[in-house]
């Protein structure tokens, strides 16, 4: 079972911070825009994801939710 | 029980009497025994007196203090005063009830320690920006002092608007016999719009900016109707041999007390005039005047200024007869010879009638 | 699914009208999360200033109220004086809290008012269009410092939080920033101090946040952390810059 990166699409601006900070480097900014015209970011390999919320302490938004996944999930 | 009483320590124990429980000011001639007293007597009230670092800081503890819902009161003089009117628009725009008191002084600059009641256009036009009104009440006694701000915190508390006590040096400095008779508040609604702390209920926000021109005008329309009714409800005025006059003298504070003396002489030499005394100076009370505006040949301001008064007496009178004027300046006080001096000049010809 | 970081209820839906990469909106969660964590949001009065975050009314879960310009420790201060028993924090641009609002920060700090200040330091004046903050940088451009801030006939950069440290009555100061998922941490764990330090009611307590504002300064949002953590962080103190003292003479 993977952790869970949740993206609120609507809330994104594409400030790239947390592109920036994942170490993981498993975000990007996507090729889709949301309402409000912002190129929203896109988890690229949820797999590969710590769930060490770096991405969620650095966005300015409230645009992403971190999730780990439990023992036995 | 009569006690001999300062102005200044009157207003401020009429406001501990009325509730009021937080002060915060700074020291300014010829307002500075507010504070003094505040300072001595808060505590054992179960109050606080704060200094604050000016003006500009009190006028917003004051903001502070009535956004979360309380009795507060600041004190101060004309330079002071100038200091809070950016305070008094926000106050008027969040709707935050409170008391001011201006103890006016010589102006303008630095100015004089005198009386002047030169802070007029300030007090009722507004000295700060945007289209707003405080309640303003001018007492002509140290008894009214002690009345009219117990009122103050009613008034104030009932509209959610900022009232003002205008006083001058002589009144604040001067003593006289004064009874407290027990606070009787008027009924007043929970202020249950005060940003408190949101125990048990949804937030509130106390706020006085609005994001679209829109809300702009609703807001502004609707603080209008606020002062149409505080105009309607709250016009008072007080007056001394009117009922028969021919002319009559507008007066308000110290120089409605001079005046009172002058309008004894000319009766005395058979004259008919009276004195006309607003005690709201805004909402200005027009009623008054109007109700006898077929009946008085002239008007007389007088007033400790270059004369400001006088112009909403014009307004009211607005043309159908005479209006005009007698002021000293500068913290000098007119001698009730000179009113009437004034008044034969200007209605009799100079000579005696 | 364990959650790791979500949705405070420190704040409210609304989203944020900042600029993209702005970190108001960093700071933003971190004082709603401990307004939750420690079971402040009903005893809570945020005061706003005038700013970029002078919105903030709506972003915070607590009661508000909006102070003019420069006014917002003033406002604090007549709010705590008449409800001790509510916790208040302003939280206040380098304008609000050092330039026209200077005195009423320094005098509430010498009174040793039992509030809380939280002070957005990004050099410079954002919702005005980027004019020069007493926080900007020698050799900054700004709107107002179009050559550069000169030294010789505009001063120098004001180290507010290094100030404070002076006055006996602040007696929690701490300067950091939010240029990192590790700063972010610091950052947290010196606003709960802060709000412990008025909790306890021990004096007044001030926390200064290195901050970015892209759009002024003219950079990207990553470009912004550059620049703070390269010109901002040598140019200001850093860290706990005063901690209350524990009896028996050692700092905790």
């Amino acid at each position: 079972m993977k952790n869970l990166v949740k993206i609120n699409i609507e809330r994104c601006k594409s400030c790239g911070l947390c592109v920036h900070a994942c170490p993981k480097k498993i975000l990007a900014i996507g090729e889709t825009a949301n309402n409000k015209g912002y190129y929203v970011v896109e988890m690229k390999d949820q797999s590969k994801c710590i769930a060490c919320a770096f991405c969620a302490l650095i966005c300015p938004d409230l645009a992403l939710e971190v999730y780990r996944a439990e023992k036995g999930e | 029980m009569t006690l001999l009483m300062k102005g200044n320590e009157a207003i401020a124990e009429a406001a501990i009497q009325a509730g009021c429980r937080l002060f915060y000011g700074y020291p300014i001639t010829p307002s500075t025994e507010i504070p003094e007293y505040m300072a001595k007597k808060m505590k054992a009230a179960g109050g606080t007196y704060l200094q604050a670092e000016s003006e500009v800081a009190a006028i917003y503890m004051v903001f502070g203090a009535g956004a979360v819902g309380e009795r507060v009161m600041t004190g101060t003089s004309s330079p002071g005063f100038s200091l809070m009117q950016e305070g008094l628009s926000y106050l008027f725009a969040a709707e935050i009830p409170c008391v001011i008191v201006d103890v006016m002084r010589g102006g303008p600059g630095l100015g004089g320690l005198g009386p002047t009641q030169a802070d007029y256009f300030q007090l009722t036009k507004g000295g700060g920006h945007g289209d707003y009104h405080a309640i303003v009440l001018a007492p002509s006694s140290v008894q009214e002092m002690v009345d009219l701000t117990k009122e103050a915190f009613d008034l104030a508390d009932n509209y959610r608007n900022l009232v003002i006590i205008a006083a001058d040096g002589i009144l604040g400095q001067m003593m006289e016999p004064v009874e407290f008779p027990p606070y009787v508040g008027r009924e007043l609604k929970p202020k249950t719009w005060a940003a408190s702390g949101a125990e048990g209920r949804p937030k509130n926000n106390v706020i006085s900016y609005y994001l679209t021109p829109e809300i702009g005008e609703a807001e502004n329309k609707r603080w209008g109707e606020k002062m149409s009714l505080i105009k309607e409800n709250e016009q008072h005025f007080v007056e001394y041999e009117m009922d028969d006059a021919e002319y009559a003298f507008v007066a308000f504070g110290t120089s409605a007390r001079i005046t009172e003396t002058a309008v004894d002489m000319l009766r005395g030499e058979g004259i008919k005039v009276g004195l006309y005394r607003p005690v709201t100076l805004w909402p200005f009370p027009e009623r008054g005047l109007e109700a006898r505006v077929n009946q008085i040949k002239g008007w007389m301001s007088i007033e400790l200024s270059a004369g400001q008064m006088v112009e909403d007496v014009k307004l009211v009178i607005n043309g159908r007869a005479t209006v005009s004027f007698y002021g000293r300046q500068g913290g000098m006080t007119p001698e009730p010879e000179e009113v009437v001096a004034a008044f034969k000049a200007r209605f009799l010809g100079g000579s005696q009638a | 699914m364990k959650a790791i970081l979500t949705k405070t209820t420190g704040l409210t839906d609304r989203p944020f009208h900042y600029c993209p990469g702005c970190t108001h909106g960093i700071i933003h969660r971190l004082i709603g999360e401990l307004l939750e964590e420690m079971d402040l949001i009903e005893k809570t009065i945020g005061v706003a200033p005038v700013g970029c975050s002078g919105f903030c009314e709506h972003y915070f879960s607590c009661d508000m109220i909006g102070a003019a310009h420069g006014r917002a420790v003033a406002v604090a201060t007549g709010a705590k004086r008449a409800r001790p028993d509510r916790f208040i924090f302003t939280y206040q641009g380098d304008g609000d809290g050092a330039s026209i609002g200077l005195a009423e920060t320094m005098s509430a700090a010498a009174r040793g008012e039992r509030i809380t200040s939280i002070f957005v330091n990004n050099c410079i004046y954002g919702m005005t269009g980027g004019q020069m903050a007493p926080t900007s940088l020698v050799g900054q451009k700004t709107s107002t410092s179009p050559y550069g801030r000169d030294a010789e006939t505009m001063g120098y950069p004001l180290d507010l939080p290094k100030v404070l440290s002076q006055i006996d009555g602040a007696v929690y100061v701490a300067s950091v920033s939010v240029d990192s998922p590790q700063e972010i941490k610091e950052a947290k764990k010196a606003l709960r101090k802060a709000f412990q330090v008025q909790l306890d009611g021990l004096g007044y307590s001030f926390v200064s946040i290195l901050s970015t504002c892209p759009t002024n300064w003219g950079v990207n949002p990553v470009e912004a952390l550059e620049w703070l953590q390269t010109k901002m962080k040598p140019t200001f103190a850093l860290g706990e810059l005063k901690v209350p003292v524990v009896e028996g003479g050692n700092e905790s």
